[in-house]
């Protein structure tokens, strides 16, 4: 550990994170966590559903982990992010049907690499063209090409897509990982919370999904600390000294694009195999403002911010609404159509408090907060205002020194 | 006969149907301290922003150390030694004194030994930057970021340096201190392009400017032949 500290000290990176006793207790008591809720809820009678709902937050993670290189690293805003989730899911899918009698039971692991280059090279596709853009107008132009994706698929374009229907076509079925059928018929035991534990299929898309997840915090971690890194954050807070510094602005804004679509390729692909089935219907405009708004909300730039977005956002009423269905609390249907129907009130109005409130987010990452620190502000006014008298002095006489 | 290092050959700059740049030419030779001065809107910064590849001339041709780097985006140009100090302090505000400063030698990644010693000439000559080594640009007083923002360009050991006011909004012993860092820098053998409002100034310290009204240029000569020129002392030194 000593060792990496003085090379990035050297190289003039931050100075390595050295993880206390302290923060060594937190990981592993966050692993245990991560390894016991499936058992306990997969056992305890009447929760299993909840296990499900951790992999679509998870999948969530991915798509916002993805998102935040985009909006909270590089500084682009990207309305139209859910479009490259539904390049990998199709991608994914397609190929996976037409390979499946070759692949069987590794189809899944194998398709994540066409649809991890399906998302990344649809970034670069959408990257190229609106790299001169900024701000409101490259919001504007993502969300057209959300919108485009959507309603090519929808068109059954290229004959591919299947319209409205989805995919799988017809009778066809979508090969589940061989490991699955293993697992649910040889891992099972009694748990000390009492219940049976079985190694369900949604089990496993836990831990699969807890795993692409790891590698994604892994890899971004990496990047925060990196060059890369370092030219995004320049690049987002003045794109024309950061040019001047002699980084390639095009170079850059594609990267943070592909790497971003990436993760969303992937969390695609996952998405089709564990739902066994994609339309259209998942991937709309409104799934795009869910993952700005799970990075926003938790805090532009942050690994740990975008996971509790992810949990508050998408957690939060799929488990209202799991644990109505479920009958853990009576509710009559009426308040469980209520639930669903104020789900967006709720929603919408969390996020205003949050902008008056915490403009930071939940977790804010250090550098995000540095930048909405009110003292600098105060500052920077001060300097602004020095500046608007000086340019707007009487043009008298130079004072010759 | 020193040798001439930039040389820009009739170049006409647009921002979209307005013609900034009417034909500008200018040359700056090897260890020479060149200004371009001229009133608000005259093409002063155009000037720099086209060379340092910001904006593209429509016409005409930039030439540095016998390239042709008109046209060029501006990471090849900063790879090629031209180093563009932009207007407005443009610092990076969350970075500390010393990321700034790293940042400037974004492009020497490979040699962590120059760039070392790049950083302690800086700190040799703002000493004051490196008492704050620690501390976020966004804080830094106007002067220090400026001192900053030269320092950054520096970082990148530049063969020409090119300042976009860097006296703008700066109190008078500033000023002066920014003036002299500049002749100090010029002494160490960095060539220097000035951009400057503050005419007087900057002639005192220039070898030779460049008068620039509305997009051309109005006069050339040396600095102290444009210190005494009548029309320049009328117009831009402010007398009677």
């Amino acid at each position: 550990m000593a060792e990496t500290t003085t090379t990035a000290a050297q190289s003039g990176m931050k100075p390595g994170r050295r993880p206390g006793t302290k923060k060594a207790a937190l990981y592993a008591g966050i692993a245990l966590l991560i390894l016991l809720v499936p058992i306990y809820f997969q056992a305890a009678p009447g929760l299993g559903f909840l296990v499900r709902i951790f992999v679509i937050v998870g999948i969530w993670v991915l798509l916002a982990l993805g998102l935040n290189i985009v909006v909270g690293y590089a500084g682009l805003l990207d309305l139209g992010y859910i479009a490259f989730y539904a390049m990998g899911a199709y991608a994914g899918v397609l190929i996976g049907q037409a390979t499946s009698g070759v692949l069987g039971g590794a189809t899944y692991w194998v398709m994540l690499i066409p649809g991890a280059l399906a998302g990344a090279i649809t970034g670069i596709a959408l990257g190229f063209p609106v790299l001169r853009l900024r701000g409101d107008y490259l919001a504007i132009v993502t969300l057209g090409f959300g919108e485009i994706v959507r309603i090519a698929l929808n068109n059954d374009f290229l004959g591919l897509s299947n319209g409205a229907t989805g995919l799988p076509r017809g009778s066809e079925v979508m090969v589940q990982p061989g490991m699955i059928d293993w697992l649910s018929s040889n891992v099972h035991f009694m748990t000390p919370f009492g219940g049976e534990f079985v190694f369900t299929s949604n089990v496993f898309w836990y831990f699969v999904v807890v795993l692409l997840c790891l590698i994604a915090i892994v890899v971004i971690n990496r990047l925060d600390d990196s060059r890369l890194g370092r030219a995004w954050v320049a690049m987002r807070e003045n794109e024309v000294a950061a040019a001047a510094c002699g980084i390639n602005i095009t170079t850059q804004k594609l990267w943070a694009f592909s790497l971003g679509a990436l993760s969303g390729g992937v969390a695609g692909v996952t998405f089709a195999y564990v739902q066994q089935f994609i339309s259209p219907e998942s991937f709309t405009f409104m799934e795009s403002v869910f993952v700005v708004c799970i990075v926003v909300l938790g805090g532009m730039g942050s690994i740990p911010g975008v996971i509790v977005g992810a949990l508050l956002i998408k957690g939060i009423p799929d488990l209202i609404q799991g644990l109505a269905v479920a009958g853990v609390f009576k509710v009559s249907g009426d308040v469980n159509s209520m639930i669903t129907g104020y789900r967006f009130l709720v929603f919408g109005l969390l996020m205003v408090v949050m902008m008056a409130v915490r403009p930071q987010g939940i977790i804010p990452s250090a550098r995000r907060a540095r930048e909405l620190r009110p003292e600098d502000e105060r500052i920077l006014e001060e300097e602004d205002q020095q500046m608007w008298d000086v340019e707007h002095r009487d043009p008298g006489p130079v004072d010759h020194p | 006969m020193p040798q001439t290092v930039l040389s820009v050959d009739a170049i006409h700059t647009y921002y979209g149907q307005i013609e900034a740049l009417k034909g500008i030419s200018v040359h700056v030779d090897q260890g020479e301290i060149v200004t371009l001065i001229g009133a608000n809107g005259a093409g002063k910064s155009t000037t720099l922003k086209t060379i340092s590849g910001l904006l593209a001339p429509k016409t005409g041709t930039i030439t540095f150390l016998g390239e042709v780097i008109s046209g060029m985006p501006v990471h090849k140009v900063t790879e090629r030694g031209v180093v563009h100090v932009p207007e407005g302090r443009r610092i990076f505000p969350t970075m500390t004194v010393e990321e700034n400063l790293e940042m400037g030698a974004y492009l020497r990644n490979k040699d962590p030994k120059g760039v070392k010693e790049s950083m302690e000439r800086v700190f040799d000559l703002f000493p004051r930057l490196e008492e704050r080594r620690s501390q976020k640009g966004g804080t830094l007083s106007g002067g220090e970021q400026q001192m900053l923002a030269t320092g950054r360009g520096m970082m990148a050991d530049p063969k020409l340096l090119m300042l976009d006011e860097p006296s703008m909004g700066l109190a008078p012993v500033v000023v002066e201190m920014i003036f002299e860092t500049i002749q100090k820098l010029n002494k160490e053998g960095i060539t220097i392009l000035l951009v400057e409002q503050n005419a007087a100034m900057a002639l005192q310290v220039a070898d030779r400017g460049y008068v620039l009204e509305t997009g051309g240029i109005a006069l050339e000569g040396t600095g102290r032949e444009l210190l005494v020129n009548e029309q320049v002392r009328k117009t831009y030194l402010g007398e009677v």
